[in-house]
């Protein structure tokens, strides 16, 4: 257990799994409604706070998984209770917890049918994304990787738009698909190495076949979720038609785990097939940039936009992980955390276009500016970050991205330069159209600024945006040490370092 | 001392006995029921009271061990559960509901005794005790719905049924033929020295005997009768044919993988192609069907697929596994028809749109049903999951890796029958149909078997270790 470094006091992390966990089974005896909004509220706060503790206490300096929590869980199967973070996972955790209450805020109006029973979904999906950032033990991993289908699946099919059972079948059948090959692959590994432990498994000598199988496996599972290229047809259908608590978790946290997976498996497990890989992940990643952009321009739906916006993104974050170098894999991961606080705002924003005209359509929004200033003040902000405009977090993240790009690879990276351009397009012209566009079209009496609660939910990302825009050091310096790990991890089957190794003794 | 070992048999056919003379009477179903129901409980305790004890009765033919014990266990839960849920018998008459308890008594008691069986002959007459009891059960339906699908189920119940006791009791005859005996503990060197000389002979006889149990776990090509008996017989009677029987299926089919001579090439082969063969038939056809029953039916036969997994791998973990996996399946089968009883209300059979708004209709049975589902699908952290994730690991360690790959893909297959279930009861609003009352026992059994779904699916390892522990009392443990 080398590799992990046990925390013997307060167990912080099982706590912070548990404790939405706990709330949702005690929000099941109460029937009143306003009751479970508040308790959800005040569960979900609770869990941020601790989970803020965890950010004073991360020891920098080592790459080995901190707050450590380990016992045996199924004997028989060798199977064990491992939790652990590292650099590459405390921020999408404090993204998860962070992000959550502000999800229960921008549903408090939204969602006005089966209070409870969405509250407890809700409180299930951040026990069950949080194991997953947590989970140090392949078994447990997997359990809390396809638990969440179900609350994501309700959540969906319950409360969602008028197609919500298309796309929340098609959401389930897409992720279920892709990982039962995963489960294939975890089995495979566990009796090549006599244990499930994640970290355990790094490293290890295995036949340049069973890599290039396995990574496929991780591949399929992963790539699904990211969504990459030519596996995102789910990611419209979902996110047009979730609530606004589903699109901000769909796209914060869940599209996250896909290049978490990357990271945290396919490129430390196989380092080989990973290179073998390599150049074609790196084209579909360019592609997905591509991709994602023309067809955001082309949208007059404001959720499909920005879903498509999200293809363009991700493709980034992976173009990013893959061309396994510090400044890229750094980029890849503060891009992660991005996403998630720009994407899962305009989606917010968007919501609350929603619930007053209760349309998406872009023409119904023209014009808002002058009946809502607050509103459109916080959209241009977050807009702005979306297509990566200096002074916001994404520029930061996508810059660090290419910088890493053109060490690597320049005719890759100067094909996805178009797609910061295509961002700047679609962003802008849905910008222009809220804010300024025709002046006749929308009906002032519905059209209300926003209230304190409102504020209140998108103040915090907002802050984010500027902070991480203006001083990303705090952010980077926990993944500094993990990163150039992973990196290490990943370089002893670099082949060009093989050959330098065979030719200078 | 003798006497205690046999007690739950005994005692058993004492209460039906005491069923029987219930039945001489007019007009007693509530006192059948009564009875049932008590006879259920105290042949629970006797069979928990005789955990773990060890004798020979009858001549060698009856062996009382931890094996029989485990199983019996299991299948008194089964039993007891059944009846309380079931305890409205909607499908059924009042004035044959006697007839109906005493039959279903007696079937159960054939299953128990099966359990205890070492020897061929006594392992026949358990077993047509148990299934021709089961071939009267379903024909006892009324007619009030005016079909008459439960007549249909019943002659191809029975006669598939006969056929495939037929074909058993041929195999048995090979397998005396290259023996000289019937006592399973003398097969099993007899039949590894008979491997030796002939040994065709050998795996064509093991094969023909599985026949008889792999019909009554409904795997491909012995499937025909499962979603036709499912449907036409009345729901109660449907979910005990889909979940108690199948139990003992499995005990025995693992008495008889143990007796295939260490190194066999064909046999795996043989218990490989049924999987693929039932997995993908029951998932496909399972993906059409609008009768809720119908297509329990069909992913039964997926599920039964499963179940082959574990007996492939020729392993004691593999066993375990295959006996995790159908007490799992048990639970979640159980939980399921509980559902459809409840929903169904003048005991016919039930679609899968009628399901349309239970949630709000009854909460709890709409909760109940989703679970369920779920974990039929094999979605964690919930039974079916767990059992399907062991079978997997044991068929890959021993080298099944094709086999492997193409049940995960079936487990993809099977989700969307499934969802789709989930979707009607959870996803669609009620266009003015009636709540549905729920009587305060079943609702304590469907928390009951929810609560035993999740903790099999987070807390496997003190069934999977009892079970290890029956199986390594086989007499063939110790060659695996």
């Amino acid at each position: 257990m080398d590799f992990l470094i046990v925390n013997e006091g307060f167990p912080i992390l099982s706590t912070l799994v548990f404790l939405p966990l706990v709330g949702a089974l005690a929000l099941l005896a109460v029937p009143n409604e306003s009751f479970a909004r508040i308790w959800t509220l005040i569960i979900t706060t609770i869990t941020a706070v601790i989970c803020l503790f965890l950010y004073p206490r991360f020891d920098t300096p080592t790459a080995k998984y901190q707050f450590g929590e380990h016992c045996s869980w199924i004997p028989s199967l060798n199977i064990n209770y491992t939790l652990g973070i590292d650099g590459i996972s405390l921020l999408l955790v404090l993204l998860t917890t962070l992000i959550m209450p502000i999800c229960i805020l921008a549903s408090w109006k939204y969602i006005q049918k089966r209070v409870k029973e969405f509250m407890i979904c809700m409180l299930i999906m951040e026990t069950s994304m949080l194991g997953v950032f947590m989970a140090l033990d392949f078994v447990l991993f997997y359990i809390l990787w396809e638990a969440m289908l179900i609350p994501m699946y309700l959540l969906i099919a319950i409360w969602g738009g008028p197609r919500k059972v298309y796309a929340s079948v098609k959401f389930f059948l897409y992720t279920l698909a892709g990982s039962v090959l995963l489960l294939v692959a975890i089995i495979a590994l566990y009796l090549h190495n006599g244990t499930w432990s994640i970290p355990m498994m790094m490293g290890q000598e295995y036949s340049q076949l069973f890599q290039t199988l396995v990574f496929l496996a991780f591949f399929l599972a992963f790539a699904i979720k990211v969504p990459m290229f030519p596996f995102h047809t789910w990611l419209p259908a979902a996110h047009v038609e979730a609530p606004t608590a589903g699109s901000v978790i769909l796209a914060s946290v869940l599209l996250k785990m896909g290049t978490y997976g990357f990271l945290r498996f396919c490129l430390p497990i196989t380092p080989a097939a990973t290179f073998y890989f390599m150049p074609a992940i790196l084209w579909l990643s360019v592609a997905g940039i591509l991709y994602g952009g023309f067809t955001a321009l082309a949208q007059s739906d404001m959720k499909k936009l920005i879903a498509y916006s999200s293809v363009g993104h991700m493709g980034f974050v992976t173009l990013g992980i893959f061309v396994l170098n510090t400044q890229g894999i750094e980029g890849a991961i503060l891009q992660m955390i991005n996403h998630g606080i720009t994407t899962g705002a305009l989606f917010i924003c968007v919501g609350l276009i929603y619930e007053r005209t209760h349309s998406r359509e872009l023409s119904t929004a023209s014009g808002i500016g002058q009946f809502m200033p607050i509103y459109v003040t916080f959209l241009a902000f977050f807009s702005l970050s979306s297509l990566a405009f200096p002074g916001t977090n994404s520029f930061i993240g996508e810059f660090l991205i290419l910088v890493g790009g053109f060490t690597k690879n320049w005719v890759v990276a100067s094909f996805a330069i178009p797609g910061a351009i295509l961002a700047a397009a679609y962003m802008l012209r849905m910008l222009q159209k809220v804010v300024w566009g025709s002046k006749a079209n929308p009906n002032p009496d519905i059209l209300s600024d926003l209230n304190f609660r409102e504020v209140l939910t998108l103040a915090p990302l907002l802050v984010f945006v500027f902070w991480i825009g203006l001083r990303p050091e705090p952010f980077l310096d926990v993944m500094h040490t993990s990163v150039s790990h992973l990196i290490d991890q990943v370089n002893q089957a670099n082949p060009e370092i093989l050959v330098a190794k065979k030719l200078i003794p | 001392m003798k006497l205690m070992l046999f007690a739950p048999e005994l005692f058993l056919l004492l209460g039906s006995l005491v069923l029987f003379f219930i039945t001489l009477g007019e007009n007693k179903a509530g006192q059948a029921k009564g009875a049932a129901i008590a006879i259920a409980v105290v042949n629970l305790i006797l069979v928990l009271a005789t955990q773990c004890q060890e004798g020979n009765l009858f001549y060698d033919a009856y062996r009382v061990d931890c094996f029989s014990q485990f199983f019996k266990v299991i299948i008194s839960i089964g039993f007891l559960v059944f009846l309380l849920f079931g305890r409205a018998l909607k499908g059924v008459e009042d004035k044959i509901k006697p007839e109906y308890y005493l039959f279903m008594l007696l079937s159960v008691m054939g299953l128990v005794m099966l359990m205890s069986s070492v020897e061929l002959l006594t392992m026949v007459v358990s077993l047509e005790l148990s299934s021709f009891c089961l071939y009267l059960l379903v024909p006892m339906r009324d007619e009030h719905t005016g079909e008459r699908t439960q007549m249909e189920g019943a002659i191809k119940y029975i006669l598939f049924g006969v056929l495939a006791t037929a074909i058993m009791l041929f195999g048995m005859s090979y397998i005396f033929g290259l023996t000289n005996t019937t006592y399973l503990v003398d097969l099993l060197p007899a039949l590894n020295k008979a491997y030796g000389m002939n040994q065709v002979a050998v795996i064509a006889g093991l094969a023909m005997v599985m026949i008889g149990f792999l019909y009554k776990l409904g795997v491909f090509p012995l499937h025909f009768w499962v979603p036709d008996v499912y449907q036409g017989a009345s729901n109660e009677t449907a979910a005990f044919i889909a979940s108690v029987p199948k139990i003992a299926a499995v005990a025995i089919l693992i008495r008889i993988t143990t007796l295939v001579a260490p190194g066999d090439q064909t046999m795996p082969v043989l218990l490989t192609v049924l999987a693929v063969g039932s997995m993908f038939y029951g998932n496909l056809l399972a993906l059409v069907q609008k009768d809720i029953k119908r297509m329990l039916g069909f992913s039964g036969i997926a599920h039964a697929g499963f179940i082959m997994l574990g007996l492939v791998t020729f392993k004691t973990v593999g066993f375990a596994a295959a006996v995790f996996y159908i007490i799992g399946y048990l639970v979640m089968t159980l939980t399921c028809f509980l559902v459809i009883c409840k929903v169904s209300q003048n005991g016919e059979n039930v679609l899968i749109e009628d399901l349309t708004g239970l949630h709000k209709r009854a909460p709890l049975l709409a909760l109940t049903l989703g679970i369920g589902m779920f974990a039929l699908a094999g979605i964690p952290p919930f039974a079916g999951f767990m059992g399907k994730f062991m079978l997997l690991t044991h068929a890959y360690a021993n080298d099944h890796k094709i086999l492997v790959v193409l049940a995960a893909i079936n487990t993809a297959i099977a989700i969307y029958y499934y969802l789709s279930v989930v979707r009607v009861t959870f996803c669609s609003d009620p266009e003015e149909k009636p709540a549905i009352q729920v009587d305060v026992i079943s609702k304590v059994v469907s928390v009951g078997l929810l609560v035993v779904i999740i903790l099999l699916g987070v807390l496997p390892n003190g069934l999977l270790q009892s079970a290890e522990k029956a199986i390594n009392t086989l007499p063939g443990a110790p060659f695996l």
